[in-house]
């Protein structure tokens, strides 16, 4: 039997099964984006800036190995950096009320998209700087160290009166983050980190994480990958960041404690550590249940008992069930595993062979 | 400045130090057996707070029982978080571990807005601990006395059970080689047990002395002071008691001399103590006094 013929049909079969769902991506986005109200498109939007983030955390948290706990400061940078560049003076004049802005920053105004992306390269760069410093500690201090550093971001943020309004914030930034600016990002972003994790890249990425003293005697420049991770981390946190600015049109330095880290980190866990479509997954679901979840913090009808609106409670059920996977099933939902639609035929919901194959 | 003032500051440095010190006693003991950052120490030391305050001011018993009352259920707490959170994962790889801590420190934060109401309670201060005596013109608040003392006494018997007993020989034989110590006979899960009781009673009574300094209670105010110990440890080298009450006390007098002297950057107060880990990190990784362990392979 010939094999070639028969894995070139399945490949081309699966080519243009990811050709249609693009396309059927495109279409869902087009109906959404012109049929839900502005409340559903917000959560909808959401869920692309959180794909990023947790993305971006399991990059090096999954895919390297290195615990790193700074993403919120990472946020913050990209946050700031975008929102200041893409605020016109007058704005600026009407934020800046308690200290004028420094003046090479007053006149500044960029377009959205130069700005997103000096937000990404600004923190990519401050990753780069971190990566130096701190990947020279392992595990734990590594993450201490690196949520030290995300505070420190944070006390910056707030004393730095005259470049970023100190803890006043910045308000009524414009909402420049559409449905397709957010969605466009997540899927660019899904399918760059696709191609780097399938690239030699990596795959020492993935060495180091497996067993760096092996990775290096390969000849992998340990230390070098480490940082080339954190700084492509740090940059793309920088980017969800400026597009959670315009979303939310208000940032402030408290927005970015370190609890904002905890909360991608449980979406990471939950899709499993070193998987992308489980970090996609989750983001979506985690997203969409923390809205549909929002009655847990209002009053309950129990049967039993009615109770009154417990603010947190639903803070409390999503802790409790980090804890719960972490202890039950840490591989999370997809653990290292990915989709594809070889996986999809494997469990029966596509044909093993096409029917030309079949045919045959 | 004259010389009143820095003594001023000096008591000031030394009663906060010595809070740090006693709080960062219980991260380099769990981190000592387990090689485990317990993100929920800083939570612990919450509780103890927030239980001492209900025992004054909704039972309305005495305060030496509420006091003492509290220490005990949060040492209970303390041993059953190392049950439920720790214990199931000790054959995991770290990262799990660690995820584990932080979901666990995570869950108490939400829990505590549950239960204890997110908006701060104002804890009940006898006299005793607010009145303030004067010392040749240098002020100093009971409670500021009081806590040093404290952490010497609470020092020295720690230090007793550690090197004169039987159950600290046993701590310090699981900290050098667990499985080495198992094979001894040792009942390693009971030595992590007592480890987690004793760190959480110090972190009890840390918390209910930091709620008489500071008298304002919020469910996340075990955040700060939690990783600022954590610090503490790491910079006097962490597994070392002796490490852990020098890098407290060192942090407590880089923190408000800095502000005493340069008072311009009381802003940044929080993130001395990030930028002291990160520089002592990189100079000398083990901290102040610990052991060179070598990278295993």
């Amino acid at each position: 039997m010939n094999m070639s013929p028969v894995l070139h049909d399945t490949q081309r079969r699966d080519r243009m099964l990811t050709i249609g769902a693009a396309l059927l991506g495109l279409a869902l986005l087009f109906v959404f984006d012109s049929m839900f109200d502005p409340f559903t498109m917000q959560i909808f939007k959401l869920c692309a800036i959180n794909i990023i983030l947790a993305l971006s955390l399991n990059l090096i948290n999954g895919f390297t190995g290195l615990f790193s706990l700074g993403h919120a400061g990472f946020m913050a940078v990209g946050a700031y950096t975008c929102a200041i560049l893409s605020m016109s003076p007058d704005q600026k004049a009407a934020n800046y009320v308690l200290q004028p802005i420094v003046p090479w920053l007053a006149n500044v105004h960029l377009p959205f998209l130069p700005s997103l992306l000096v937000a990404g390269l600004f923190a990519g760069f401050i990753g780069w700087i971190l990566g130096i410093v701190a990947l020279r500690l392992r595990d734990d201090y590594l993450a201490i160290a690196t949520l030290g550093f995300s505070e420190i971001i944070r006390v910056l943020l707030t004393n730095a009166q005259t470049i970023t309004n100190g803890s006043l914030g910045l308000k009524g930034l414009p909402r420049y983050t559409t449905m397709w600016w957010a969605w466009g990002s997540a899927i660019a972003i899904t399918i760059f980190l696709v191609l780097l994790i399938k690239s030699s890249y990596g795959r020492a990425f993935k060495s180091i994480r497996d067993n760096e003293i092996a990775a290096e005697a390969m000849g992998i420049d340990v230390f070098g990958m480490k940082v080339l991770s954190f700084t492509i981390s740090s940059a793309l946190a920088g980017i969800a960041g400026g597009l959670l600015a315009h979303y939310l049109t208000t940032i402030d330095p408290k927005q970015f404690i370190f609890l904002k880290t905890f909360d991608i980190l449980l979406i990471v866990v939950l899709g499993g550590v070193g998987s992308i479509t489980g970090s996609v997954v989750a983001a979506i679901v985690v997203t969409v249940s923390m809205e549909a979840l929002r009655f847990l913090d209002g009053p309950l009808n129990l049967g039993f008992m009615v109770t009154h609106g417990i603010p947190g409670l639903r803070m409390v059920f999503f802790s409790a069930l980090l804890m719960i996977v972490v202890i039950y099933r840490q591989q999370g939902l997809m653990g290292t595993a990915e989709f594809s639609w070889a996986s999809l035929s494997r469990i029966g919901l596509l044909p093993k062979r096409s029917s030309k194959e079949a045919a045959r | 400045m004259d010389l009143q003032t820095f003594l001023q500051q000096f008591v000031n440095a030394l009663s906060l130090g010595s809070l740090y010190a006693l709080i960062a006693i219980g991260y380099t003991m769990v981190y000592g057996i387990l090689r485990l950052i317990n993100f929920a120490h800083g939570d612990v030391f919450m509780i103890g707070g927030y239980l001492a305050f209900y025992g004054i001011s909704t039972f309305v018993i005495p305060w030496w029982l509420a006091v003492a009352l509290a220490i005990a259920l949060t040492t209970l707490f303390g041993v059953g978080l190392e049950r439920a959170a720790y214990r199931p994962l000790r054959d995991s790889p770290r990262i799990s571990i660690m995820i584990s801590a932080i979901g666990a420190s995570f869950l108490i934060e939400n829990l505590a807005i549950v239960l204890f109401d997110a908006r701060p309670k104002a804890f009940p201060v006898s006299d005793f601990f607010a009145a303030n005596y004067v010392f040749s013109g240098v002020y100093v608040a009971g409670i500021s006395l009081i806590i040093p003392l404290v952490t010497i006494v609470l020092l020295a018997v720690l230090l007793w059970i550690v090197h004169r007993t039987k159950t600290g020989m046993a701590m310090r034989a699981v900290s050098t080689d667990i499985d080495a110590a198992r094979l001894m006979a040792i009942d390693v899960d009971r030595i992590i047990s007592i480890t987690f009781a004793i760190g959480s009673a110090l972190a009890a009574i840390g918390g209910i002395m930091w709620a008489l300094k500071y008298p304002r209670l919020e469910p996340l105010m075990g955040i700060m002071p939690g990783l600022k110990c954590f610090i503490a440890a790491v910079v006097g080298g962490i597994g070392s008691i002796a490490g852990a009450v020098l890098g407290g006390l060192l942090l407590g007098f880089i923190e408000l001399m800095t502000i005493a002297f340069l008072p311009e950057l009381t802003g940044y107060k929080d993130a001395f103590a990030f930028v002291l880990l990160i520089v002592v990190l990189l100079v000398k990784p083990t901290g102040l006094l610990g052991k060179n362990q070598g990278e295993k392979v």
